[in-house]
């Protein structure tokens, strides 16, 4: 169930207590009437897949089950292993802070309940990524992608212009627009939590990772997670790690690569994520264009209903019909432009993330083709002055090994990274063009109806 | 500038100024004096250089004969003396479809005699037989640098008997517009008639023409100029009373136009005018009319109304076009980074079904261009136009309301005038007395041409607001049906396109 727990903001709101917590204080004109000034409070409880998701009357944007599961489509197959079955199903924002409720369901002994939920903020998912990224274990893996910040910016920025533009509007015309931007901010809540849910479901079906501790902890630990503020020093360190970084790129894309699968790899990665960030950011503009042309059918049809209003000719009727025209075209706008977000962008963006992901690993296995060329000179140093040999030669096999490990499970990530990575596309593309044929048939039903009613008159 | 105006223009010194409706109709008795011609009726309201005669000839045949009570033949000699009776230049006789002609002359008689079927007339306009269909094509450029102009050629397609031809075209440049606009309006705002306005003009957007620059903005300022032309030829001929009138007539058949030079915004007459407005703007402030006719006080308030949602209706629409162009855009830009994407995607299929992507975006990208063109050439122009011809009703008001104050100040100097006389009737001044009695005389006249005056143009703004809703309801109904099945239209090829899509997205394996 989708509600809202308003503090009497938003056009009334749903049950639930909105007592205690911190509330979201949104920036809003001047023109406050007491009532909004009361900040506001969101609750979105989202089902698991299969359940019914209903929305109050103050929500426009709807939900249904099948659109729930195909937010959860950038990354197909998640999910299904009765063993570990991770979601979540809750999530409170409070201010700038989203709180996620973690639900895990397992069969697996290493837990101590099967059945249990925690708390945790976006900074534990942080922790969590940081860690495994970190863990020499894992570095031939291709480590989830961190979800990224919560960002409320967008919605936020245009309720200040909201407000400010208040007087310039009708009551009507206000309550519409109100009614879009809560939309939008449902749409980024939906978005965020969706995206922090995929990274726990990535891990919980990964074999290698899904046992890894921290991910354990993260799961079943039911106090805060203390490391969830990086002191200082990690601070720092993660700092000159990320530099350190960089210049390992520039060293590293020039090396010489011994296997040619890898080779391909390194040349297509680097290519497709430039392309894909440039669509990411082409398709973002799309999505803003048709968000823009919903707000403008608001206020044509608001001002076509103010025309009616003062009409006493035959026009009435019809500028009636084209106001309730209008207003539902916009509905169909506003969706045209979510699913395209979903469908198109969202895809876009989280594969522009795993690539980058992707990038990581081949730069970990670069760096041990490195360090194995590296104590392969050594070795030859060492026989040379005859001094330090099997610390050298066991150097070397370290290293050798480890090349190797990364190699091989690099291999088969990256493989079935790109077969991950096509069915997710073919996916994602099939539904965008069925929902966009679908809108452009209701589209095309609303305005023939209108026209119908219009040429009758 | 509006009483200069209000004295009949030279070509037609036979008809004096229509002071009241018996009189006109009383010259036909003295026009049957003169000798048989053969000649179009049309050529009486040619003649005619106001009101009255009109929307007669734009009525359904049928109904006419009902309204009927004196049979005329073609060859009434009624008719044909009028035209004898200083045409315009520009009209030269045409011989008319007999069954166009007979029906009609007989009612334009009858109904001249009767202001009650004069109205009924009007209101049986269906408008069916309004044919006429005036386009604005061909944009030329004309001469270099900054004496250059546009000429557009005006075609005119009638089948009304109005005209010598069926089909007929004529180049004609900005300023020619501006100019017909000028003339209509000094002869017809000032009696209470809506007289269409003439597009705005453009200093900025000419001087791109000008200049020379062949780019998408100067094209798309020329389309906007020529549309606008159009759409303002149109409404005016549609105006029963002014597509009679021999300046529209010698505009739409006439090779030759002299030049109008005092429309240019800078010249002496371009100045004047403003001067003029703003003296006008003072008066409007000062003048304080007792409205007895709550008529008009609804009517004025409605059409404030009207002019507010419009404005604002308009900004709205203004903004829609601006971001379905954004739309147009990004989606092309997209379109193209996503053709990158494919190329650089090393899986087959996927690369493929990006590539098909990339090229239905970029259709699509022209699908939101031209629905934008639609938003605004349907939509937001039509907004555009009723903004300003709104402005041209509220000066028909303003118009009354000076003719009001005019016929008041008349009767105050007439009782300023008739208490001197008295008083001059003690002293012994024959002379002085008598000066006083021809002037008193002179401004009795004067008050009641005032009053016929007032009177006249309040029937006029009646009939005229009437006519002016009606056309307005029409008008929005037929554009807006347009506009909405524009909508349709991208709407279904945006379902061609996606259909054809979806099984590229499918065969991905």
């Amino acid at each position: 169930m989708f509600h809202e727990v308003g503090g009497g903001g938003g056009g009334g709101g749903g049950g639930g207590g909105g007592g205690g917590v911190t509330d979201l204080t949104v920036r809003q004109g001047a023109n406050q009437s007491a009532e909004e000034g009361a900040s506001w409070l969101y609750t979105f409880i989202i089902g698991v897949v299969g359940l019914f998701v209903d929305l109050p009357p103050t929500m426009t944007s709807s939900i249904d089950e099948s659109s729930k599961e195909k937010m959860r489509s950038v990354s197909v197959d998640l999910n299904h292993d009765a063993s570990l079955l991770i979601d979540i199903p809750d999530a409170l924002c409070e201010r700038d802070k989203v709180k996620f409720t973690v639900h895990t369901k397992t069969t697996l002994s290493s837990f101590q309940k099967p059945e249990f939920s925690v708390p945790r903020q976006h900074e534990d998912f942080i922790w969590l990524h940081d860690t495994l990224v970190e863990t020499e274990d894992y570095a031939g893996l291709i480590i989830p992608p961190a979800p990224p910040k919560p960002d409320f910016e967008s919605p936020r920025e245009k309720m200040h212009k909201l407000g400010e533009g208040e007087a310039t509007m009708t009551k009507d015309e206000y309550t519409k627009m109100k009614q879009e931007l809560e939309a939008e901010y449902l749409a980024v809540f939906k978005k965020t939590v969706q995206v922090h849910e995929v990274f726990l479901q990535r891990l919980s079906s990964h074999p290698t990772l899904s046992k890894d501790r921290n991910f354990q902890i993260f799961l079943e630990y039911d106090q805060d997670l203390s490391v969830r503020r990086k002191n200082a020093k990690e601070m720092f360190g993660g700092f000159f790690k990320n530099m350190v970084k960089s210049a390992d790129e520039v060293l590293i894309s020039g090396i010489k690569e011994v296997d040619d699968f890898f080779e391909q790899e390194k040349t297509f990665l680097l290519d497709y994520y430039s392309k894909i960030k440039d669509s990411t950011a082409k398709a973002e503009k799309m999505t803003r264009a048709h968000k823009n042309i919903a707000d403008d059918y608001i206020h044509v049809s608001a001002t076509l209903n103010s025309l009616s209003a003062d009409d006493s000719t035959a026009n009435k009727k019809h500028l009636e019909k084209l106001a309730d025209l209008f207003e539902k075209l916009r509905k169909v706008e506003g969706r045209v432009a979510s699913d395209q977000e979903l469908k198109l962008t969202e895809l876009l963006r989280y594969y522009m993330r795993d690539i980058q992901a992707a990038k990581d690993l081949l730069y970990r296995r670069a760096r041990a083709l490195a360090d194995y060329e590296n104590s392969n000179k050594a070795l030859d140093k060492a026989r040379l002055k005859s001094k330090d040999i099997p610390q050298a030669e066991e150097h070397q096999q370290h290293c050798l090994q480890k090349f190797d490990k990364l190699s091989e499970s690099g291999k088969k990530e990256l493989t079935s990274f790109k077969g991950r990575r096509v069915v997710a596309f073919r996916k994602n593309l099939i539904e965008m063009a069925e929902l966009e044929i679908k809108h452009a048939k209701n589209n095309v039903t609303l305005l023939q109806g209108c026209i119908d009613q219009l040429k009758n008159n | 500038m509006a009483d200069t105006a209000r004295d009949p223009p030279p070509a037609h010194t036979d008809f004096q100024e229509l002071e009241d409706g018996e009189d006109l109709f009383l010259e036909p008795a003295v026009i049957q004096e003169s000798g048989p011609a053969s000649l179009p009726a049309e050529d009486i309201s040619a003649n005619s250089n106001g009101p009255k005669q009109d929307s007669l000839f734009d009525d359904d045949p049928e109904d006419l004969f009902a309204e009927a009570t004196e049979e005329v033949s073609l060859d009434s000699p009624e008719r044909e003396v009028l035209l004898s009776d200083g045409p315009s230049p520009a009209i030269t006789p045409i011989t008319p479809p007999t069954s166009v002609i007979t029906p009609r002359i007989g009612l334009a008689h009858d109904d001249m005699f009767t202001h009650s079927s004069f109205d009924e007339i009007e209101e049986e306009e269906g408008g069916d037989s309004f044919d006429m269909h005036i386009s604005v094509s061909d944009p030329e450029k004309v001469g270099d640098g900054m004496n250059a102009y546009m000429a557009y050629k005006v075609t005119t397609k009638t089948s009304m008997s109005l005209f010598k031809t069926d089909e007929f075209s004529v180049k004609r440049r900005f300023s020619d517009f501006l100019g017909l606009h000028s003339k209509l309006a000094s002869k017809y705002l000032h009696i209470g008639y809506i007289v269409p306005p003439a597009p705005e003009k453009s200093i900025v957007g000419m001087t791109k023409v000008k200049v020379g620059k062949e780019d998408q903005s100067s094209n798309e300022f020329v389309e906007k100029r020529r549309s606008a032309l159009e759409r303002y030829l149109m409404r005016t001929v549609k105006h029963p009373i002014l597509l009679k009138d021999p300046d529209v007539l010698q505009f739409l058949e006439s090779s030759e136009l002299p030049r109008a030079v005092s429309t240019q915004a800078l010249s002496s007459a371009g100045l004047l005018r403003m001067v003029n407005k703003a003296a006008d703007a003072v008066n409007k402030m000062t003048i304080k009319m007792n409205e007895s006719d709550a008529w008009f006080e609804e009517k004025q308030q409605h059409f404030e109304n009207l002019d507010v949602q419009l404005r604002k209706l308009h900004a709205s629409v203004e903004s829609l076009v601006c971001h379905r162009k954004e739309l147009s855009v990004n989606t092309a830009q997209f379109a193209k980074s996503a053709a990158m994407l494919g190329n650089s995607e090393d899986h087959t299929a996927l690369s493929r079904a990006l590539s098909q992507l990339a090229e239905v975006e970029e259709k699509i990208d022209q699908l939101h261009q031209d629905q934008a063109n639609a938003d605004f050439y349907l939509f937001s122009e039509l907004l555009g136009d009723y903004v300003r011809l709104i402005t041209a009703v509220k000066g028909v008001f303003d118009h009354r309301m000076k003719t009001w104050q005019k016929w008041q100040d008349s009767q105050l100097l007439l009782q300023k005038k008739r208490e001197a006389e008295a008083k001059l009737q003690f002293t012994n001044k024959p002379d002085k007395l008598q000066q006083a009695k021809d002037e008193i005389k002179e401004l009795e006249g004067k008050v009641q041409q005032g009053e016929r005056d007032f009177e006249q143009i309040s029937k006029t703004i009646r009939k005229e607001v009437s006519r002016f809703e009606k056309e307005r309801v029409k008008d929005f109904k037929m554009i807006i049906i347009k506009y909405l099945e524009s909508l349709v239209q991208t709407q279904q090829q945006l379902i061609k396109y996606w259909d054809a899509f979806l099984p590229e997205a499918k065969a991905i394996s």
